[in-house]
């Protein structure tokens, strides 16, 4: 036990520490911003108190009665779209599934902070990110299905597919943004991974080459205090935002269940990466409220009154109370948003059920762009073999 | 027609690919001012700037994830990777990214990214600097694999490795850098494929297979063989994935008999590649068993042993001899009836 404790740190041992979000009053300090402080921004608390920042205010200033609930709206379809998908792989109908439950305000604040022509990097989890992007619902479904190795051109939305090797894409965002460089534009790569990812090689090279680029690369980190079994302790011994300045990258802590701090910080990093200022690290503060996949079982790994702390800073509760306080959460607008919701989850089942399932030559497809004489033989001996069976006599010798 | 250098005509052709294609961009350690190691990009951040010959940070990983990004961005990223034994860092975002993103996106995103490896030994250098990791890459489905091993081929596959839609590993015999050849830097590069075998030396008794660094000694080989009566038909494979196995099985037809060389360790190596798949379509028509004759299952040796483990003009024709049913190294004091 005393390894075990030594191992995963004193600080962050299995995100029991909860930074410090908010107190019964609700009162937080607006921490000095962009030296990785380990206060999180916040500027809507737990209990749904909206609070002053002298920073981060003029960030949101645009930020009105109707475009806080198009917000809410938002993390409340993307976690129908959760619900919905964790069914459909509850019924048979898809393989695996990663929830974001408890993500909604880190993916939605920042999701909706992009520009069109910015590029988006993520790891599998993102699926809010992807329907801020304008994701075709069914294309979220494709690669879990398993009819597909990505579910949607990333020229489209601007938004690469998942990426399933931790923290991998991070150094793409990064190539990427080298690129927008080189062409003098002003759009911005995004990229987003987890806690466990900042363990990786690659996030910490990206990091590199970002700052000595000086790259218009966002990393945006959400430490969700989980990377499968593995508390956040596990992977950083000091909070993970207090790494970037080393690289001479400016970083903030934000509370990733506050969808306006959320929206705000993104926001400062994409205007200092569009102006020349260059990459920024976003440490995201918030919590995986379920499995990692629908295949884990995290009531082995962690405790249940973890989930019930966090389950009080719930991203969308705390929204749903401001819009109330401000008179704003009426009947009419909470059945138009279930029934948006509704509307959603209903597409995805279809679009689920609708899959056209691949045909068996398609293994071969796409594999190169030009002919390649090793496949071209495999897949013509291969053809032969599915054609010989139905050719093949109903009765005879082999 | 110019008399240069094989290290010369890389640079060139990596010269002549930039006038062609502004997003043709350089990627590298110390690849800019110092010119790289073997100063193969000699000259070229002076001529084309530093935003398309970029030093890397020493990070493998970093240096072709970024390639990942900026191909993403619809650049032609050509990477240098320093020495052979460096690219192991790299290949978690080669054999993952890189090899695979062509099929994951559906056609969606192109990965023309060119990986540049100097390979091979025989220059005396501690370990890590004279490696032969191609198998690696061979077995690799979504890369291409190429090697040269004169100064024309250098010239014209760098420029079509980089015009490839798909990522292309360029493995340049470091050992040859500094041979001398013709090349004619007139031609159009897209006339001819890199992906095709050449004959480069007529024969009718045995083929031998080689490729990159070991062309040069498989020529000598079959010089040396026909004072004795042995006609040997060299084959430089040039593309080794895919592998141009009609070239190969064209000449197997003729000759009964197959000896591979290469410097890279024999198990799982693409001797056996070779040997498997010529045996397959040329089994009714082979004389012997194909014969391999190539580098040790071992770490690569320190510099003073390192011609122990590179296979060479004798270690060739003692294949050779083998493959003949001649007296060999194995066959003992009697010469009838030995198979190996």
């Amino acid at each position: 036990m005393t390894q075990d404790h030594a191992l995963q740190g004193s600080e962050f041992d299995g995100g029991t520490r909860v930074p410090a979000a908010g107190t019964a009053t609700g009162a937080v300090l607006p921490g000095p911003a962009h030296d990785g402080a380990d206060e999180p921004v916040q500027l809507l608390d737990h209990l749904g108190v909206r609070h002053a920042h002298e920073h981060y205010d003029a960030l949101v200033a645009d930020v009105d009665g109707a475009a806080l609930r198009k917000l809410y709206e938002d993390m409340v379809v993307v976690r129908r779209i959760d619900a919905e998908a964790t069914a459909l792989q509850r019924q048979g109908e898809l393989a695996l599934w990663p929830p974001l439950l408890g993500q909604e305000a880190a993916q939605i604040g920042s999701g909706r902070a992009l520009r069109e022509d910015d590029f988006v990097f993520s790891s599998y989890r993102e699926n809010a990110v992807a329907y801020c992007r304008g994701v075709d619902l069914t294309d979220l479904l494709r690669v879990w299905r398993g009819n597909a190795s990505s579910g949607w051109d990333p020229y489209s939305i601007n938004m690469a597919t998942p990426q399933v090797i931790i923290g991998a894409q991070t150094l793409h965002a990064t190539g990427y943004a080298m690129g927008i460089l080189q062409d003098g534009d002003d759009a911005v790569a995004m990229t987003y991974f987890g806690d466990g990812a900042t363990s990786q090689g690659d996030v910490n090279e990206a990091m590199v080459f970002a700052a000595s680029y000086q790259a218009p690369v966002v990393f945006f980190c959400q430490n969700n205090h989980w990377a499968i079994s593995e508390p956040v302790g596990l992977q950083a011994h000091v909070p993970i935002a207090r790494r970037a300045p080393g690289f001479g990258i400016p970083s903030v802590r934000v509370d990733g269940n506050d969808v306006l701090a959320c929206l705000a910080v993104t926001r400062e990093a994409l205007a200092r990466a569009r102006s020349g200022g260059g990459p920024t690290f976003i440490e995201a503060v918030t919590y995986r409220m379920g499995p990692h996949t629908t295949a884990d079982d995290p009531k082995r790994y962690r405790d249940a009154n973890e989930l019930e702390d966090w389950a009080s800073r719930d991203p969308l509760a705390r929204l749903a109370t401001l819009l109330d306080s401000l008179g704003l959460l009426d009947a009419d607008y909470t059945d138009s948003v279930k029934a948006t919701a509704d509307a959603v989850a209903a597409e995805l089942r279809q679009g689920c059920l609708s899959m056209p399932e691949p045909e068996p030559m398609d293994v071969f497809k796409h594999v190169y762009s030009a002919p390649n004489s090793w496949l071209d033989r495999q897949q013509d001996h291969y053809e032969r073999y599915l054609a010989s069976f139905e050719q093949a006599p109903q009765e005879g010798s082999r | 027609m110019t008399t240069m250098t094989f290290g010369r005509a890389i640079t060139a052709g990596l010269r002549r690919a930039m006038e062609d294609d502004p997003k043709v961009i350089l990627m590298g350690e110390d690849i800019g001012k110092l010119g790289g190691v073997f100063r193969i990009t000699d000259g070229l951040q002076k001529d084309f700037g530093a935003h398309r010959v970029l030093d890397s940070p020493l990070a493998e990983s970093g240096i072709l994830g970024t390639a990942v990004g900026m191909a993403y961005r619809g650049y032609r990223p050509v990477v240098e990777i320093q020495f052979d034994g460096f690219i192991y860092p790299a290949f978690d975002q080669i054999v993952c990214q890189v090899a695979k993103l062509h099929y994951r996106t559906q056609g969606a995103v192109r990965m023309p990214i060119t990986i540049r490896v100097p390979f091979g030994g025989g220059i005396g250098s501690p370990e890590h600097h004279s490696e032969s990791p191609e198998a690696y890459f061979t077995h690799t489905s979504g890369l291409r694999v190429v090697s040269v091993s004169d100064p024309q081929d250098a010239y014209t596959m760098i420029q079509q490795a980089i015009a490839s839609d798909d990522p292309v590993l360029y493995f340049e015999p470091k050992r040859r850098y500094h041979v001398k050849g013709e090349v004619d830097e007139t031609g159009d590069a897209s006339a001819s494929d890199m992906g095709t075998a050449r004959v480069v030396a007529r024969g009718t008794d045995v083929t031998l297979v080689t490729y990159g660094p070991l062309v040069p000694t498989a020529r000598d080989a079959a010089v040396a063989a026909s004072d004795e009566g042995i006609s040997i038909e060299v084959i430089d494979l040039r593309s080794l994935a895919p592998i141009d196995f009609a070239t190969v099985e064209a000449s197997v037809r003729k000759t009964g008999r197959l000896v591979i060389t290469h410097e890279a360790a024999q198990s799982g190596g693409l001797g056996a590649e070779i040997a498997a798949s010529i045996t397959e379509r040329c089994f009714d028509v082979l004389e012997h068993a194909p014969v391999r004759v190539t580098g040790f299952d071992i770490p690569y040796p320190y510099s003073k042993l390192e011609f122990h483990h590179l296979p060479d003009l004798d270690r060739i024709l003692d294949g050779v001899d083998r493959v003949m049913r001649r007296h060999n190294s194995l066959s003992g004091p009697t010469t009838e009836g030995v198979s190996q």
